[in-house]
């Protein structure tokens, strides 16, 4: 017999049943295919407005940084008050995005290049696909548009955030992704950040920047 | 890598981790941490205890359905583009791996940290096969440099200080300059971050492991806070996740709550920083991410497990409060239970993978104080389950001769109740005067294996059944 077979045969022996046991599999099926909702925390919940207080509130405890642009065109501005707050040169890296390609860069004296990091960028920037309240986290997917390489190899990542794309809790993000690729398919790389990178190896102690951007800001456009 | 496993000499393992200065400081980072970081966290959260049933539900839900989930997880992977490999052993585990690199003709490979690749041996197999395993997670890279395993689920080197850090990146480094300042750790860590960039960008597999696989997508969820495990999976060419079968959740939002209680169990954040949702290769208009997407699907004891008195282990999600609430790790670390897996869930589970003739001290090394099963966020009832390996011991005749002897004496007096009160308040009274005016004995004879880390107590001077009786009668006079 296959390792496969093996493995099956012996679940099922340990369990007592059969491999063609149909209400069993039919309740598998159903369970996968409802995905019902299970307990979520109420801190996130609520209004529009609440919940871009309480991802504000979450995400600065884990040490990312907030800004807010009322007008998208207002975040290129944004963007180079913050690195020349950090000394950062002004220079950033992106995919290519509709929403970031058309804004205007020049305008504020920024650098652009375009494509995934190889490890030399200091700086990039990233459209978040969404924003979840309860625990000041970014949901980021993969593809042309956003690369995942960029959260993770450049020091510095930025991303811009629609307000109204914070949503109260993780499934509301799970239901976009249903809606946007089919329900059961999903992009490469979903990445759900909460915070720069960090280690405590060191005996416990908290340090930023361990493997991925030691800095995270976010701008949050709109209200 | 230790010779594997010590764990039959446990007792020995103790007694030179009590002894062992450095090894008692740094331990003391695990007692105040990790506790207080955890307690503030659930406090925050009014739904956390009514998350903690819903978790222990879910795990019991997946177990008794393992079969059918696996086959609806396997379906989606190879659905996504991805390939799904079974291992009945550790043995087959790594030699899948083994021969994977091999066939795309690797010569490194970046690993995310995974505590079933180490269960399986995988880093001394791709070792033997010419293959360079670099650990990329801070502290498994101090303890890969230091040949050692790691003393914690998920915090690998939480045995060491940090100028046993310092030491070792001196040592290895060479070609850094020597007079290079690392009392900090903050320079320590810059160190380590740019030693591994290198190693990132030069590997050709990548390795992680998994803390959920998806049944709905076919999806494995990792969860870090360094973001190691997505540089190790999105910069080489082929993705191996590596996995143990009871990984499963059904659905999304099955993933969705037990994320809500892992990362408040194990390190007392809301939520890790990178939780990474990963599903095949690189789709046709990705410029990044892997080519190629394996799973190794491990079982290694594990589908035995299920339907015996063992299964409650199986709803086991790695977060390690156990361990960070057990007053045995901390007093011996890690390292003294001498396998994979330490503390409380590793006194259950090494029985179970490596056999009780080897592991039988462990479910031993308790004191019953019941806080691991307090804080378990499936609620397994761990000392319930040290107890069957207790008695799984016992009927095997594996215990000591001396503690079979001692249960054999109580069991002559136990059976006379007369005779047994007798000698016990003799007993009592006998060690209260001994010890009149100190209250504590510092060194008992036949007793020097107990007294050698501790006191004991003296007794107040009345049995226990003495007492009771004293204070029924004073109730009965009151009522």
């Amino acid at each position: 017999m296959s390792a496969r077979e093996d493995i099956l045969s012996n679940v099922r022996r340990s369990l007592g049943v059969s491999g063609i046991d149909a209400p069993r599999r039919a309740s598998v099926e159903a369970r996968l295919a409802a995905h019902a909702r299970g307990i979520a925390p109420q801190r996130g919940q609520g209004d529009a407005a609440a919940r871009l207080k309480m991802f504000v509130e979450q995400a600065q405890a884990v040490a990312t940084s907030i800004a807010h642009a009322a007008d998208v065109n207002e975040a290129p501005a944004q963007i180079a008050e913050f690195l020349r707050a950090h000394n950062l040169p002004a220079h950033l890296r992106m995919g290519d995005d509709a929403r970031l390609r058309n804004l205007a860069w020049g305008a504020a004296s920024l650098e652009i290049s375009y494509g995934p990091s190889a490890g030399d960028d200091l700086n990039s920037v990233s459209f978040a696909e969404a924003g979840v309240a309860e625990t000041g986290t970014l949901a980021l997917v993969s593809g042309a548009h956003n690369p995942t390489t960029l959260n993770f190899l450049p020091d510095n990542h930025i991303v811009i955030l629609r307000a109204s794309d914070i949503e109260a809790d993780y499934e509301a993000v799970w239901a976009r992704l249903r809606e946007r690729y089919g329900a059961g398919i999903m992009p490469r790389t979903v990445n759900l950040v909460t915070g720069p990178s960090r280690s405590a190896d060191i005996e416990q102690k908290l340090l930023l920047g361990a493997h991925g951007p030691r800095r995270l800001h976010v701008v949050i456009v709109g209200d | 890598m230790t010779a594997y496993p010590t764990s039959p000499q446990f007792r020995e393992n103790a007694r030179a981790a009590l002894a062992d200065g450095q090894l008692q400081k740094a331990l003391g980072n695990v007692r105040t941490n990790f506790i207080a970081k955890r307690a503030a966290v659930a406090d925050r959260l009014p739904e956390f205890e009514a998350l903690r049933d819903q978790a222990r539900d879910l795990r019991d839900h997946v177990l008794a359905h393992l079969d059918v989930y696996l086959e609806a997880y396997e379906r989606k992977v190879i659905e996504s583009g991805g390939h799904v490999h079974w291992a009945r052993t550790a043995e087959e585990a790594s030699r899948i791996i083994v021969d994977l690199a091999k066939s795309r003709g690797a010569r490194s490979v970046a690993k995310g940290k995974s505590m079933v690749s180490e269960e399986i041996g995988l880093n001394a197999a791709l070792e033997r096969a010419g293959i360079k395993a670099v650990e990329t997670d801070l502290g498994e890279y101090i303890i890969q440099l230091r040949g050692e395993a790691p003393s914690h689920i998920i915090a690998p080197a939480v045995h060491l200080n940090q100028e046993d850090v310092e030491a070792e990146f001196r040592r290895v480094h060479t070609w850094l300059p020597k007079d290079r300042d690392l009392s900090e750790p903050e320079s320590l860590l810059a160190e380590a971050r740019a030693e591994l960039r290198a190693k990132f960008l030069a590997a050709d597999i990548g390795v992680t492991g998994a803390n959920f696989l998806v049944a709905e997508t076919g999806t494995s969820i990792i969860v870090t806070n360094e973001g190691n495990g997505d540089l190790s999976q999105i910069l080489p060419r082929v993705h191996v996740v590596v996995a143990s079968i009871e990984k499963i959740v059904p659905t999304l939002e099955d993933a969705a709550g037990l994320l809500r209680v892992l990362a408040r169990s194990a390190t007392g954040q809301e939520m890790s920083v990178y939780t990474t949702l990963s599903t095949g290769p690189r789709r046709a208009d990705d410029l990044d991410g892997p080519q190629e997407y394996h799973v190794v699907l491990v079982d290694n004891g594990r589908s035995n497990m299920l339907g015996s008195e063992f299964e409650e282990m199986l709803r086991c999600i790695r977060c390690g409060a156990c361990m960070n609430h057990c007053p045995v790790y901390h007093a011996v670390g890690g390292h003294a239970y001498g396998w994979v897996y330490p503390g409380p869930m590793g006194a259950v589970l090494t029985p179970s993978l490596i056999g009780v003739d080897k592991a039988g001290h462990l479910p031993n090394a308790s004191t019953f104080c019941g806080r691991c099963e307090s804080v378990c966020p499936v609620r397994i009832p761990l000392p319930k389950l040290m107890r069957h390996w207790r008695e799984r011991e016992f009927e095997r005749h594996l215990s000591p001769a001396v503690s079979r002897a001692g249960l054999g004496l109580w069991a002559f007096f136990a059976r006379r109740p007369a005779l047994y009160r007798f000698v016990t308040g003799l007993t009592i009274r006998a060690l209260a005067w001994a010890a009149r005016g100190k209250g504590r004995f510092k060194s008992l004879p036949l007793a020097s294996g107990w007294t050698a880390q501790r006191d004991l107590p003296a007794p107040q001077g009345q049995t226990f059944q003495a007492q009771w009786k004293a204070q029924q009668a004073k109730q009965r006079k009151r009522s």
